[in-house]
């Protein structure tokens, strides 16, 4: 399918916030065209943060997101919960949804039933059209949840945790779509818990706490001692975190330099003192580099 | 029977001019109140309806009993208050509910407020309990314009509408079309209340919003049977409602609204769909 042109994500610097607490803390790197991607990282290591953000759900707090611009390029696939299933939907009509960005409010999608049905069927759902979406099991759900991403047919898919409460049965279903996506060249992002499953499935991995921890081949990166050190990494916010000084892109434009320069004035103020990194009380943390770190990112996998 | 259904309609031109409005009404306000219902704003349209009354108040003070005055000073007000709610949510933590009771709070205050500056005590039951068997020209051309422009809006947002409905987040990556829609729909709501405290009065234009769309929940399994349906509950409400409060010389605006109680009475007792007869007596399992 039309898979051709840039499908490539690039993270700059990026930090995504909550009132100010990152949950996403400078990162750098790309996700190259039609990379299969796993993001993996303990509870609040930042996961859907990050898809979130690079869906444009949470404004980039610092740093940047490069990446295709026109909105039907993306496709995201939240999870399960933040969808209204008592409303009285036909799946039909749910995986129809997908075509939006063809047909916008007024075009009917009658011409388009046959692509519908095809992409039923393509998740085992095929019969299920004309049930209302309240009346179908958590698995069954969320494969009508990827027939609409068969349908969306965009360039770049974001799934957060997509396999969470599914049986072994339905993963496997939707792995084996999730593989033919990347055979057609698309480029794919999970979030994922099962490392089997990312160790079978996923050449690439992001082992994220909040930071990068490692970045680059899955054999590489699923390491008993990355894994350990994003787990001490990934405690909960600090409530009396200092601001964070680190630089967040030594290569972008004077704008930014000139916002971060405004920081660092603030941050003196603030505080009578400079520090780098994060706050002093994770003393958990492994040493870091102190300084601007380009070089963490893509392929850096320890 | 059909002579005392039909009889006053036939034989009074004030009551025809009432089933006419009424009618109009009961084909803009249900559709309206069924997506109310679906996104659990059901409660919603009730502080709306009290949002108007600072707006219909400042009418009455400014140009005394006249229908574009108030019509003008309730829109004005209604659509104030749902801008303000909706900001707040989308660019505060707090909830619709929450920003919508606040405001409508504020609102309703000022309303009575306003009202007790100048006015007696009538003129205040007018404002609450309407004036359906009043009806002049220009009132029914207002509830007809008013269902013809919420027919077509909503033609026009439902699509989005319904996406926003169910999968906000969706709707949000691939449109920006979510803001827009949801105060388009807001602003359909204050203009329904609006037509209908004209013709019901405040308390009880929600019900003629309401209470058909939740009766035809348990008639209908999805949204393209539930509009039609509640549309007809509506004005099969209307009709009785308005034979009855001439047969029994009862106010209308009541006897419409508790028209429309009694058939959602019914129909949660019979309904097909969930309804308690069929939950009490329902046949046998199936096999798979």
């Amino acid at each position: 399918m039309s898979c051709d042109r840039d499908g490539a994500i690039a993270l700059r610097g990026l930090t995504l916030a909550y009132d100010r607490h990152p949950a996403v803390h400078h990162l750098d790197g790309t996700i190259p065209q039609g990379a299969l991607l796993a993001l993996v990282g303990p509870n609040g290591a930042g996961k859907s943060t990050l898809l979130k953000g690079i869906v444009g759900e949470i404004p980039c707090l610092e740093g940047r997101i490069e990446r295709p611009a026109p909105k039907g390029s993306i496709a995201y696939l939240p999870q399960a919960a933040e969808i209204d299933r008592s409303f009285p939907l036909r799946v039909l009509d749910l995986v129809a949804m997908g075509l939006w960005h063809r047909l916008g409010p007024w075009r009917s999608a009658r011409p388009h039933r046959p692509m519908l049905m095809d992409a039923l069927a393509k998740v085992g759902l095929g019969g299920f059209e004309d049930r209302l979406i309240g009346t179908l099991s958590g698995g069954q759900f969320q494969r009508a949840l990827f027939a609409r991403l068969i349908v969306q047919d965009a360039r770049i898919l974001l799934l957060d945790e997509p396999f969470t409460g599914v049986d072994g049965r339905t993963t496997a279903d939707l792995l084996a779509l999730i593989r033919s996506w990347h055979d057609q060249g698309r480029t794919i992002v999970a979030a994922l818990h099962d490392l089997a499953q990312v160790r079978g499935h996923f050449p690439q991995t992001l082992l994220l706490a909040r930071e990068a921890v490692a970045w680059g081949a899955t054999g590489a990166v699923l390491t008993a001692e990355n894994l350990a050190r994003a787990q001490s990494l990934s405690e909960a916010w600090d409530e009396d975190a200092a601001i964070c000084g680190r630089h967040a892109e030594p290569a972008t434009g004077p704008d930014h330099d000139h916002s971060h320069a405004h920081a660092h004035t603030h941050e003196h103020h603030a505080h009578g003192e400079g520090h780098h990194g994060p706050s002093p009380a994770k003393a958990a943390s492994p040493p870091k580099p102190a300084a601007p770190d380009p070089a963490r990112g893509h392929g850096h996998a320890a | 029977m059909i002579d005392l259904l039909f009889g006053p309609f036939i034989e009074f031109g004030f009551m025809r001019r009432a089933l006419v409005g009424c009618l109009a009404l009961s084909l803009s306000a249900p559709p309206v109140g069924v997506f109310l219902m679906l996104r659990r704003m059901s409660l919603m349209s009730d502080a709306m309806s009290h949002a108007i009354l600072p707006g219909a108040a400042v009418g009455f003070l400014v140009a005394g009993l006249s229908l574009p005055a108030m019509t003008l000073g309730g829109l004005a007000a209604g659509l104030c208050v749902a801008l303000m709610a909706g900001l707040v949510t989308r660019s505060t933590a707090i909830k619709e509910d929450a920003s919508l009771a606040a405001f409508y709070l504020i609102s309703l205050a000022g309303g009575v407020l306003l009202v007790s500056l100048r006015g007696s005590q009538i003129d205040l039951l007018h404002i609450l309990f309407g004036s359906v068997l009043a009806l002049d020209d220009p009132a029914l051309w207002l509830l007809g314009g008013i269902a013809t422009v919420t027919l077509f809006g909503l033609a026009a947002i439902y699509r989005p509408l319904v996406m926003e409905c169910v999968d906000p987040l969706f709707l949000r990556t691939v449109s920006r079309a979510g803001g827009p829609v949801h105060y388009a729909f807001l602003g359909l709501v204050v203009m329904n209340l609006v037509g209908g405290f004209q013709a019901l009065g405040t308390l009880l234009a929600v019900g003629l919003m309401l209470l058909p769309a939740i009766a035809a929940r348990f008639w209908a399994a999805d949204l393209s049977g539930m509009i039609p349906v509640s549309v007809l509950i509506a004005m099969l409400s209307s009709v009785i409602g308005l034979s009855v409060s001439y047969q029994a010389d009862v106010p209308t605006g009541p006897a419409i609204v508790l028209a429309a109680g009694g058939l959602y009475l019914a129909s949660m007792l019979v309904g097909r769909r969930g309804g308690l007869v069929y939950r009490l007596f329902r046949g046998r399992h199936l096999e798979a």
